[in-house]
């Protein structure tokens, strides 16, 4: 057995690999071993842990991490890339639940955890503690599975809303926090109970009111709350490794979320209290855009205009993961490529539904990352582009969040597919984005619309280019 | 002076603070290195920082198994069993997951 002092040691070893397993992401060249890094911390730390005096339970340990880790391994292998952000909101939801039942399993047991005094009574730093980590863990845990429901389209992906909501979200939310106090001051098993079935409910409430394509945001926001679970079960164990790795996936959800409301040009608080995408705009938009014209063509005239062309960047979108279109788009890049067409692809941070989702989906099919270029790097490129090929996005591209100030995404950064010298764009019909906006890139003399499923244009546009 | 009387004559001039306030200073520093990281990432890569993150948070793992450490089974014991079992499904998944996904980032 290793002293405690070698035990704090490696531990630290361990923190320190995390720390590198996410610096390394910085690129995708280094980024393979700096997820080996993160294995290997993790197995240090568990390594270090399962030797401590106090562990004893091997057998059913070993059997938990063996039935844990084969649903694990067999789940990694066999999810599409298109169900990402449904596995990784999953994931959070896990991580929330493991949170609360260490916390409850603490409660059970405060002794032998070492937070309580001989007769059982927990110390007020340890109450504090428990009542941050198993409130964060609890919100985590629900909230993230109404994530995954909504993403994987078992319930309806449109927000939820109804009179008195946050009203109602504010009551339980002090509520909550009064049952915690009460509990700092006496710990007992009701006011810890009453406050965690609070967290609970609230978990729920907090994330019906979110519409789809909110939840880049919201999926990171899970992820920062996921770390902070775990920092507060570090807290509770004064573990210092527990604290680090919670804090490091704490900080990084915090700066994504960031990330994607700054793409949004909307605040967090704004996505928080949802409602947006709602239907009652569309009736707004929807009166204007009937009379007026369309160029509309067919995938045979694309592949015409493409193949003619010296430059196309193409703006990939939600529609391309839905109708899992991102093979038929490799092959037609790469006919192209032959041709002598300079192809690049520009992406949105907001693109998909979750941060990074459109960079995964076209790694996936062999689409090499260094003709996938970020917004703020191609948006100059696109004046000095022959066509510009938007597939199943709309908001992204929109003109109206550069020049109409009544429009609800006015100020949200956009791709400048408008400066192209043509705009193709395959959508399935006239319908409106998301934001329940009507695109005026869509009736320009320089746009002609392929209305078709995104994968079966891909198709024959290749077909046509042979 | 012998030493006995020299203790006796100084005051102890190192204090050991409260293990919370060492901890929370470790959290402090660990959110300014998060910060400082993670800013780092390149866009392309954010859904894998996800899903490594989140297998990183799976390092609560380390609670589940000190929950589940004694041989007495008892609600507590229990409870941490289930919770070795959820985080190792994250670890593994998570970890796999990333790796499948940046093995599919190649260079032209």
């Amino acid at each position: 057995m290793l002293s405690i002092n070698w035990v704090a040691l490696l531990y630290l070893l361990a923190s320190i690999l995390i720390i590198f397993s996410l610096k390394g992401l910085s690129s995708p060249a280094s980024a393979r071993r700096a997820n080996m890094y993160g294995m290997l911390g993790m197995g240090i730390a568990i390594l270090v842990t399962l030797q401590l005096q106090s562990v004893q339970n091997y057998f059913w340990i070993f059997i938990c991490i063996g039935i844990g880790g084969l649903i694990g391994g067999v789940a990694a292998r066999k999810v599409p890339m298109t169900h990402m952000p449904q596995t990784v909101a999953f994931m959070h939801s896990l991580v929330g639940l493991a949170a609360v039942l260490i916390a409850v399993s603490a409660m059970a047991d405060p002794i032998a955890y070492g937070i309580a005094n001989s007769q059982g009574v927990l110390h007020t730093a340890s109450t504090i503690e428990l009542f941050l980590g198993t409130f964060i863990g609890a919100i985590t845990f629900t909230a993230s599975l109404v994530a995954f429901a909504k993403l994987h389209g078992l319930v309806s992906g449109s927000p939820v809303t109804f009179a008195g909501q946050h009203v109602l979200n504010l009551i339980l939310g002090l509520a909550m926090l009064g049952f915690g106090v009460w509990f700092c001051i006496t710990p007992t098993w009701l006011p810890f109970l009453l406050m965690l079935a609070i967290a609970l409910l609230l978990g729920v409430l907090l994330i019906i009111p979110i519409g789809g394509a909110d939840m880049p945001v919201i999926v990171s926001m899970l992820n920062s709350y996921s770390g902070w679970a775990a920092a507060g079960i570090g807290f509770t164990l004064n573990n210092h490794m527990l604290i680090i790795a919670g804090a490091l996936v704490g900080s990084s959800g915090a700066i994504l979320s960031y990330i994607m409301c700054k793409a949004m040009n909307r605040s967090l608080l704004n996505v928080l209290l949802g409602g947006f995408g709602g239907d009652a705009k569309t009736a707004v938009a929807g009166g204007q855009k009937q009379d007026r014209p369309v160029t509309s063509g067919a995938p045979e005239d694309a592949a015409f205009m493409l193949q003619n062309a010296r430059s196309v960047v193409i703006v990939p979108g939600y529609g391309l993961a839905v109708a899992r279109a991102q093979h038929a788009l490799k092959e037609m890049v790469e006919v192209l490529t032959k041709a002598g067409v300079s192809v690049r692809f520009a992406i949105h941070p907001v693109a998909g539904r979750m941060p990074g989702h459109m960079n995964v989906l076209l790694a996936e099919a062999d689409v090499p990352y260094d003709i996938v270029h970020e917004m703020d790097e191609i948006n100059p490129e696109f004046a000095d582009t022959d066509i510009a090929l938007v597939i199943g996005a709309n908001d992204v591209t929109n003109p109206a969040a550069k020049t109409d100030p009544t429009s609800p995404i006015y100020g949200m950064p956009i791709l400048d597919v408008i400066k192209a010298r043509n705009i193709l764009i395959i959508k399935r019909s006239l319908s409106v984005g998301y934001a329940g906006l009507d695109n005026d890139l869509f009736y320009m003399d320089k746009t002609m619309m392929i209305f078709s499923d995104a994968k079966k244009a891909c198709e024959k546009i290749v077909q046509s280019l042979d | 002076m012998n030493p006995a009387e020299h203790a006796q004559a100084v005051l102890p001039v190192i204090q050991h603070v409260d293990p919370f306030v060492s901890a929370f200073t470790v959290f402090v520093l660990a959110i300014f290195i998060g910060y400082h990281v993670v800013w780092n990432v390149t866009p392309a890569l954010h859904t894998p920082l996800m899903s490594v993150t989140n297998a990183i948070s799976s390092i609560v793992i380390v609670g589940a198994l000190i929950a589940s450490g004694p041989v007495e089974m008892n609600l507590a014991t229990v409870l941490g069993l289930i919770a070795v079992g959820l985080a190792s499904v994250n670890i593994f998944g998570g970890f796999m997951v990333t790796h499948r996904m940046l093995s599919m980032f190649k260079k032209r």
